[in-house]
């Protein structure tokens, strides 16, 4: 590509070549942009980890056949053929990445941020992830088993982060405003916003 | 195929963590919005929307523009895809860019088609295989310390290593074959778990790591 021509240029001319065979219309490319942009991202993970965290049979429905529990709320489509949720306790601490590419549970957590489509994270989580997570603020304690896991098959996984103390009386809707897609790839908890005492 | 994509593990790629931002779009200029929808159209018009052929096609990227972009990435891959298939010359796209800034540029002849085109038992990658798994949870497995030449999902740094499987997973199309649309060739797909301390060094941090592998990467530890 030459020098001056920027990605933005590139996409345009890219699109013009398409549109004008017939390969692609202006509405599937709106309508591919609005799905990702207003209907499928972490807010709609973070109604599943809100309704497991007050629902124990629907908690026990989704480790058991994450797949199924997670279409009863509506959540499913591309990248999310076979989804395996795996539960964070004071115990165990799961974290996700795909290290050949950027899998990533779209159905839940929507496109890829940033970081995670990052060389840093894909190449360093799957060697010292106790170091990668304490960076972004997550200090686990030597007593805490940290399992990484590389998304290189069409399995999506899925974090269910552990309920933070003092959230007891919150309902399901308060509950999934403090869940982020941070929490549910297994890089940071809940936060409740209040400091700790 | 080795190349930059396979990033675990290698220090070459070490470096800072991009911070976190909870409110991060999904695009952060409207070109990437575009560029991810007009990708997805192409790998359709290319290749039947063959999954395997569009990472595949990630990773012929040139390493300098497959590092500095992902959206850019893609991009790539999409021209890659069109061109492989005859939906469009090579430099078509650059001709057009060219054009759009007003530079008297005439587009190259459009090719003749050629997309490739494989048998395919159905939508998705979940497909049933009838031959019993050939290994069970608690099994020792290794896999060949070779570097395929074309697509794989077996990255380098498990590779040769000793590790224990940990679940079945549904069988599914193996990539390696269905990228370079040779066939489906559906494989029963393990989880696999290492100890870091098999995977690197014996100071490394304790920790395991999990990856699912296709029964035909897997062979029996000794």
């Amino acid at each position: 590509m030459q020098p001056g021509i920027d990605l933005a240029l590139r996409t345009e001319a890219l699109e013009s070549l398409l549109l004008e065979r017939g390969l692609a219309d202006t509405k599937t490319i709106e309508t591919f942009i609005g799905i990702y942009e207003t209907q499928v991202g972490p807010m709609n993970g973070a109604k599943v980890v809100a309704k497991a965290w007050t629902d124990p049979e629907y908690k026990a429905r989704l480790l058991a056949e994450g797949t199924a529990a997670i279409a009863e709320l509506g959540f499913k489509g591309p990248q999310g053929e076979h989804m395996v949720v795996l539960e964070n306790t004071p115990a165990v601490h799961h974290v996700v990445v795909c290290t050949l590419c950027s899998c990533y549970p779209w159905p839940v957590l929507g496109l890829p941020p940033s970081w995670y489509k990052d060389s840093a994270y894909r190449s360093r989580v799957v060697r010292e992830p106790r170091a990668v997570l304490a960076e972004w603020g997550t200090v686990l304690g030597d007593d805490v088993e940290v399992k990484v896991v590389d998304s290189s098959s069409e399995v999506r996984y899925f974090v269910l982060p552990e309920r933070p103390a003092g959230t007891e009386s919150l309902s399901e809707e308060e509950l999934a405003a403090l869940v982020t897609r941070d929490n549910m790839v297994g890089v940071t908890k809940v936060s409740t916003g209040v400091a700790a005492p | 195929m080795d190349g930059v994509h396979d990033m675990g593990g290698r220090p070459e790629h070490f470096g800072p963590l991009k911070p976190l931002d909870p409110a991060e779009k999904p695009f952060g200029e409207p070109w990437e919005g575009r560029a991810f929808a007009v990708t997805l159209l192409a790998n359709r018009a290319a290749t039947a929307s063959n999954l395997h052929a569009f990472r595949h096609a990630l990773e012929r990227v040139p390493e300098k523009e497959y590092l500095a972009d992902y959206y850019g990435r893609w991009l790539g891959s999409a021209e890659i895809l069109l061109v492989e298939s005859g939906l469009l010359a090579p430099g078509a796209v650059e001709a057009r860019a060219r054009k759009l800034r007003g530079e008297a540029v005439e587009d190259p002849a459009d090719p003749e088609p050629n997309k490739p085109t494989m048998e395919s038992g159905g939508g998705g990658n979940l497909r049933s295989v009838e031959a019993a798994p050939a290994f069970a949870v608690g099994d020792r497995v290794t896999t060949s310390s070779d570097a395929a030449s074309g697509h794989t999902r077996l990255p380098g740094y498990v590779r040769a290593k000793v590790g224990t499987v940990t679940a079945l997973r549904p069988a599914q199309v193996l990539p390696d074959t269905a990228a370079h649309f040779i066939g489906e060739n559906p494989q029963h797909v393990y989880s696999v778990t290492y100890d870091a301390h098999d995977l690197w060094r014996a100071d490394s941090e304790p920790f395991s790591l999990t990856i699912d592998l296709y029964e035909n990467y897997l062979e029996r530890a000794q």
